[in-house]
Formats: C-alpha cells, structure tokens, sequence
C-alpha cells in the first residue's frame, strides 16, 4: 500500500476543520477572540477574588484527604509532643495531622485559610469599587445582588470552614453561633435543636458543617460566580468616560492575546503571593488553641476579620433585654440584635440599594459609564459612612486587644465605641460630601483658568501673579466642559517634562514622545509652552 | 488611525473578501473584528522588531521562566529532602513551611511576571471600539416572542378548563411538601427532651447529691481554696468534664470575710438564702449572654468579665450583669459539704444555665 505523506503544516487547519464540521464553532469562537474589554486597574480588583476562590478549590482539595469531619473523641498520639495524650475530637486530632504528620500539610493549610481571607478582602474591596463608581446602575441590578449574596455566601463558607478543626478558638466561635441562633423569638431553641441536633455542641454539628462546606456552600458559590461572570460577559463590562467613549460602546482590547496573557499573569502572581503568604506568614495555629473545651477560653479571642464587625456589634450592644409578659413570660435577648436583625438589615440594604438609588434620583436609563466618586457626592458620602460604620464595629470587634496594648480602659473603649458609632458615621457622610464638592469646583476652576505652572510673575505695579496654563486654545475662559474624566492638573500631565528615559545603566531606546495612554483626554501641549516658561518676555 | 498597513482600500459598508490574495493577515483579523461590529482603532507595536529594546524584553521574559524553572525545582528538592518531620526545639522542620512557601510563591510570581511582561510589553498595544448593541434587540422581537408566550399560555387553556389549574396546585403542594418533609423531619429535634435546657450536670441522681469535682475529677474540700481564690469545677458524674456536659462548667470561688457577708444578704434578698456555704459561692461559668466562659475573674472587686463580649458581673450581688451586653445574671449553684467534707451541689441550678431563649420561664 501507498504509505501517504504526513503534513505536519496542515494538521492544525485539518483539525480545525474537523471541528467546525461536528461543532460549527468557528463564528462564535471568532466573537469570543474579538470581544473587547475596558482597561482600567480596578476593575481586577474582582479577579483577584476569583483568583483565590481557584486557590481555595485546588487547596481545600486536598485538604480532603487528610481531615477526618467527626467528632469522635481521641487520644492524640501523633508528632506534636506537648499535646500527646491529650483526648480530642477526631477532627482536632486530624487537624493537628494535617500541620504536623502530613508532608506540606502545613503550608496547604495556611494557603488555604489566606486565600479565603483574600477572598473575603477582594470581595469587599470590589463592591466598595463598583459602589463608589455605580457600575451596580442599570442594568446591572442584578450583577450587584449576586456579587453582595456573593459576600454573605462567601461569610458562610469561612465560618463553616473556620469551626471544623474543633479547636478551643473556634469552638468558641461556635459557641456565641448557637447562642445567636438561640436569641431568634419563638423559633430560637428549635433551630439550635435541629443544627445542632439537641444542646450544644452535640456530637453531629462538625459533620453537618463539613458537608456544607466542602459541597453544598462551594457549589452555590460556584453557581453564584458562574452567574457573576457570564453577566459580566452578556451585559459587558462598564467603562471610564473618556475620548471616543459613549454609553453605547466598549472601548478597550480584545480579548485575545493580550488582554487574556494579562488574565493568565495576573493569576499567577495572585497565586505565588498566597503561596508565600502561606509559607511565610502564620496564620491559625490551631495546636497552639488545644482542643475545644466547654470552659476554656482565653482574652484576644478574635474571628477572622470579616466576622469581626459583628463580634463588634454584639459588645457594643446595650444590655436590653425584652420582655413579653404573657403565660411565663417570652424573652428577646439583647444578642439578637446585633448579630440576627443587624445583619439582616445591611443585607436587605445591600441588595435594594440600586433600587433605592434609582428612585430617588428617578434615574431609569441604561448607564455603561462610569462616574467619579467626587460627582456623586451624596453616593460617596454614603459609602464612606458605611466604611465606618464597618471599621468602628471591626475595630470595636478587637476593642480588648486595644484597651490592652494602649492601657485604655476597657469600659472607655466599650463607651466610646458606642457614641463613635453613632456620631462618626454622619461626620464621615459630611466630611466626605465636602470634600467632594471641593474637587468638583477644583476641576471646574482649571478647566477655566488653566493648570498652575508654579511660575511667579510680577506684573508692572509690582504685584505677584501665578502664571495659569489655560487647557483649551480658545480666547474666553470655561470653554471647556467636564466630562467625567480625570482633569489634568499637573504640567507634566500636559508633557511640560520631558519623557523619562528608560534604561537602568545606560538607555535603552530612545526617549520616546510623552506617552498618552488612550485613556486620558487628547490634551497636546500648546505650542507656546515655551513661552511661559520664560515669564517676563510677556506683556 | 491604524499604523499597520494602509493597502487594499477598506471600503466601509460592504464585506471584504477574504479570499482576496492581496490582503495580509492583519486585514482579515480587522475584518473579522468588523464583522463583530468592532473597529481597530489602534495598532500599534511596541518595540521594533531587531532593537536592542526588543532583545533585552525578550531577556527579561526568558529570564523570568527559567527563575520559575528553577525556583520550582527548589521547591522539590526541599520537599523531598529537606527535614520536615516535628521535632521540638529548634529543629530544621521549622523551615519546611517557610521554604516551601518562598520556593513556590518565586516560582508561580516569576512565571506570572513573565507572562504579564510578555503580555504587555511585547504584544502591540491596541484600541479597539465595540458596539454595546444595547436595546437591540427591536421591539418587533419583544412582541413575537410575547406573542410566542401568550399563545402557548392560550393553547393550555388554563383559563377556560380552570378545573386543570385548580387540580395541579392542589396536586403539587403536597409534593412541595414531601421534598422538605424529609429534610424537616429529619432535622427537628426537641429542645425540651428530657428538659435538657433547664438541667445541668448537678442535677441529683438518684437522691444522690453531685459532687464538685475538678478538671482532673479529684472532689474538692473547702480547705483547697484559699480566701479570694476560685476555681472551676464539674459534675462529678462520667463524663463530668467533657463537652457533653457543656452547660455545666462552674466557677467555685472562696470569698474574703466582707464580700461573703454582702453576697448572703444579696442572696437572702433574691430569696437565694442558703445557696452559699460557709464563704464559698457556685456560679455558672458558662455567659448568660453568647455562652462563652466568663472566666476573668478580677479579685479586688468581685467583677467576673467575660472575655467574648465583655460583659461584667458582680459576684458579691447573685453575679448580676453591671457592665456590657448582657443582661441577664449567672445562675447560682447551691452548694453545701457532704459527711465526708466534699462540695456537693444541694440541688441542680435554679435558673436556666447558659445564653437566654425565647421561652426562658
């Protein structure tokens, strides 16, 4: 038989064929390559959660394999010496396996709690993003609610995983979780009953919280980020108004190569800071906890920090008490408070919030620019006094720490806590609502009178002027709009310094023209810059 | 606009030919970006291809992959060989973590550095401008596909036949009900069995009074406590110290002659007489407030803090909360000494031990 040459050339073109015919891809997978994105560096602050729900993934993986979710109780036998003999739930016991007696099994551990408290920050971190830049407006309501659920699911996840070890910090955690439960009114105790399943700790909750954290709490987090994404995709990312920039376009790269190569970087480095975090920095040292007991428990017991502003909550919390006089009497404890109704709140608020906004500007239309946070000055206020109404209650969450380091009482703390949190708030909306209008009027202000050159002049009466560089090239004053973009206000943004040149010991290229990136307004240097330089030739 | 080639004439409007020999492979690309209703705007490369810039990139990018290369097969050699197993004091295994840590975080960066250099100093910068399409989709489609729905609502004639609507949802409630009955029925567990949430360990067995019994299950004499000092302790019943008598732990506390006094006549006034023995007082250590053990206790003044929250309680007044969120005082053990000089508790606590419910009498 003829033996046929092998093409090596054309086995690419071959196979694609080959494809196409079975899948008829080639149309979709074209829009797929030339889909264009904006460009902007926060807009990969949400990768970076999605970056680390991967690491959390292939970390809790094989975590798996390792850790044993029951509750029967042991005698410890393995490496770690000063807790030899002791008797420890099996989950305690596997646990300290994990860090002492499985080869990297440490390092798995560490990386995996960091990258769910990255996980937890990026979350944070990019919703404060999309709220002061209300890219959460129509039509991306939606977009918003999954990313906030995205947050509470994601709090689920990290207490769920944070209670299996059965060590004395998390048990304790575990503890206060029952106690909350058991303050809801009348249905309080059932509920406890059914998690737990009778009093606490009972001998089921580890395994009960072990599947919920490894299946069914991941996979509505999957489902959920799946959703997230494929908005993203359908609806198209927002964008920073700028030249050639509408509400009816992307302006940006295509997807491939670049915009993805950059995807794929971005990852990586995500991945080696969580690699080194883990490695390098500390974090629940469970061995040194000892395994939970009902009585044991010690000062500067803190959760992880997105849990902390509800332990916040809960000391700064009055001590009232409600009570309902009928029968033998019904009770709401104080605790239900700040950690059921509290929540619940700035959930229903978080989720409304576009809604809310919509309404009170009575602003229904399609938005895909973005804004400044200095032009909604109400919006931003509002954002800012939610980040301290977070921080007071995060920082209160640590409050004995506090009192001990800076010997403050701890009492004093407790008080000032509560009055902080009533007061700063509203300063906070006010300061930030100023500060706002003040970078407005500035922009307008150089928009019509021009860029100050540091340049002093004295005029012939012997008075002493600031030489202003006015940005537009017409005669009258404020010609200029603002667009919602970044003004110039330096004079090297206008290229009055020379470009850098490149090179560490000698250059490499040379000087290139002053770089202007797309983004920025088409501002070209006036041809009588030179002219101000040398201030006194002019009349 | 585009810096990259200027030939075959781009007609807007009609379609290119792509077949059209003439065209490079740039024009196809941008022609297939026009087909997706999206412009090149901006192509431009970044460095000449042939300069010394471009080299030093590409040493740059090549570098950083064989630093991935190597610090990667670091982390093997540490893996396999390095000590790692526990040993205490100042063994080799302390580095285990760490150098893994470093070896894999200059691996993963160094690739991810590489890759991003790559990405965005080598590859042309572009800036390219896509239709949003938004609202396309016109309202001619919005009423055919209305239309589609109504009309297949209509062909079910749910409105006509209403017998059929009635008899599915009467059909389909219970069904909804039979996929969370196991789930609910499963779950549920009284909270009143045995009526746990009011008895601790203390409670009599038997007519038999519960001894107080240390961590180790040694019974306690009241000689054991000097005055001012407290101490926790259990039920002496199996498994007295373990978490299955989680509610249980309590705080036994001798004190001085003066705060013995107050504390009776606090007691006497609560109609809690008789509780106490001698200058010995039992409170439950477990927080009325979120059930942590309130367990810093602060000798001068008699207050009990609670380390979760913060809340104080005063033990020469029935341990009633005086400062932070709780508001509810910790339950007094009633305690006496047996024939044979151990603390036993009289009787079980009075009061519901631990955080406050709905139902609490």
């Amino acid at each position: 038989m003829k033996r046929r040459k092998f093409d090596v050339a054309a086995v690419p073109g071959n196979t694609a064929r080959a494809v196409d015919d079975r899948f008829q891809v080639a149309t979709p997978l074209r829009r797929l390559l030339n889909k264009v994105f904006p460009d902007h560096w926060s807009f990969l602050l949400g990768e970076i959660a999605l970056f680390s729900f991967i690491v959390l993934l292939l970390t809790g993986v094989f975590l798996t394999f390792f850790f044993e979710p029951t509750m029967t109780e042991v005698i410890y036998n393995g490496s770690y010496a000063p807790l030899r003999g002791t008797p420890m739930s099996a989950a305690y016991a596997s646990t300290l396996d994990i860090s002492f007696d499985v080869r990297g099994g440490l390092i798995m551990r560490q990386m995996h709690h960091w990258s769910a408290l990255l996980f937890m920050a990026a979350i944070v971190v990019h919703m404060l993003r999309v709220f002061f830049t209300g890219a959460f407006r129509k039509p991306r309501e939606t977009n918003w609610i999954i990313g906030s659920l995205l947050f509470w699911v994601g709090f689920l996840a990290g207490f769920t995983g944070y209670s299996l070890p059965d060590d004395g910090l998390s048990g304790t955690g575990l503890r206060i979780a029952s106690a909350i439960m058991l303050s809801i009114p009348v249905i309080g105790s059932w509920v406890t009953a059914a998690v737990f399943d009778g009093e606490f700790p009972g001998t089921i909750i580890i395994s009960r919280f072990y599947i919920a954290h490894v299946l069914l709490v991941p996979g509505l987090l999957v489902a959920l980020i799946s959703a997230h994404l494929g908005l993203v995709f359908k609806q198209k990312h927002t964008q920073w108004p700028g030249p050639g920039r509408t509400n009816g376009n992307v302006v940006g790269e295509r997807m491939f190569p670049r915009y993805a190569i950059k995807q794929g970087g971005f990852f990586m480095v995500v991945f080696g800071v969580i690699a080194l975090m883990g490695g390098l920095f500390q974090i629940n040292p469970v061995w040194l906890f000892g395994p939970y007991e009902a009585w044991v428990v010690s000062a500067a017991s803190q959760p992880d920090w997105y849990v902390m502003f509800l332990d916040g909550s809960t000391r700064l919390m009055p001590d009232w008490e409600i009570n309902i006089p009928i029968g033998d009497g019904y009770v709401i404890p104080p605790l239900f408070w700040p950690t059921v109704v509290l929540p619940g709140i700035l959930v229903g608020i978080s989720l409304l919030y576009p809604f809310m906004e919509a309404r009170h500007l009575k602003d229904y239309r399609s938005h895909n620019l973005l804004q400044r946070p200095r032009d909604v000055p109400f919006r931003t206020g509002l954002g800012v006094m939610a980040i301290t109404f977070f921080l007071i209650l995060t920082l209160t969450g640590a409050n004995d720490v506090i009192a001990d380091k800076f010997h403050i009482s701890l009492n004093a703390m407790t008080w000032a806590g509560r009055i902080g949190l009533l007061l700063l708030p509203p300063l906070a909306y006010y300061v930030t609502y100023r500060i706002c209008l003040g970078l407005q009027q500035h922009d307008r202000e150089v928009l019509a009178h021009g860029v100050e050159t540091g340049i002093i002049r004295r005029l012939p009466d012997g008075r002493f002027v600031e030489v202003h560089q006015p940005l537009s090239a017409g005669k009258e004053h404020g010609e200029l709009e603002y667009v919602g973009w970044v003004v110039p206000k330096k004079m090297n943004r206008l290229g009055a310094l020379g470009p850098a040149i490149r090179g560490f010991f000698y250059p490499i290229e040379k000087p290139a023209e002053a770089p202007v990136s797309p983004g920025h307004p088409p501002v070209e240097p006036r041809p009588d810059r030179e002219e101000i330089t040398s201030g006194e030739n002019r009349p | 606009m585009s810096s990259q080639t200027g030939q075959p004439a781009l007609s807007d409007g009609e379609p290119l030919d792509v077949n059209d020999p003439r065209l490079s492979r740039f024009d196809i690309v941008r022609e297939g970006a026009r087909r997706d209703d999206i412009e090149i705007v901006h192509y431009e490369p970044q460095v000449v291809a042939g300069t010394k810039a471009e080299r030093r990139l590409v040493r740059t990018v090549a570098a950083f992959f064989l630093l991935t290369g190597l610090a990667a097969t670091a982390f093997l050699v540490i893996y396999i060989w390095w000590p790692w197993e526990y040993e205490p004091g100042r063994g080799g295994d302390k580095f285990y973590t760490p150098l893994l840590g470093v070896t894999l975080g200059i691996a993963l960066l160094a690739v991810g550095f590489g890759i991003l250099t790559w990405g965005k100093k080598l590859l042309p910068k572009e800036v390219s401008i896509q239709d949003r399409h938004e609202g396309a989709v016109p309202a001619e489609d919005r009423r055919i596909t209305g239309e589609t729905m109504a009309y297949m609502a209509e062909e079910l004639g749910v409105k006509r036949r209403p017998l059929l609507g009635v008899s599915l949802l009467a059909g389909l409630l219970p069904v909804g009900a039979v996929a969370a009955a196991p789930l609910v029925g499963g779950l549920i567990s009284d909270p009143h069995k045995d009526n746990q949430m009011m008895t601790t360990g203390f409670a009599p067995r038997d007519g038999q009074k519960i001894r107080l019994v240390r961590e180790d299950g040694r019974p306690i004499r009241p000689a054991d406590i000097s005055a001012g000092g407290q101490i926790t302790v259990f039920p002496g019943v199996e498994h007295g110290v373990s978490n299955r008598y989680a509610d249980s732990p309590t705080l036994l506390i001798h004190l001085r002659e003066e705060d013995a006094e107050a504390s009776r006549r606090n007691n006497e006034r609560e109609g809690h007489g008789g509780y106490m023995w001698g200058n010995y007082a039992a409170y439950s250590k477990i927080c009325t407030h979120a059930g942590c053990p309130a367990s810093l206790y602060e000798q001068q003044t008699n207050r009990l803090l609670c380390p979760c929250h913060q809340s104080q309680f005063l033990i020469t007044d029935n341990a009633k909360p005086i400062f932070g969120p709780a508001s509810r005082r910790l339950p007094q053990l009633p305690i006496e000494v047996d024939a044979e000089g151990y603390f036993v508790a009289t009787s079980d606590y009075t009061e519901p031990v631990g955080p406050d419910f709905w139902e609490r009498p």
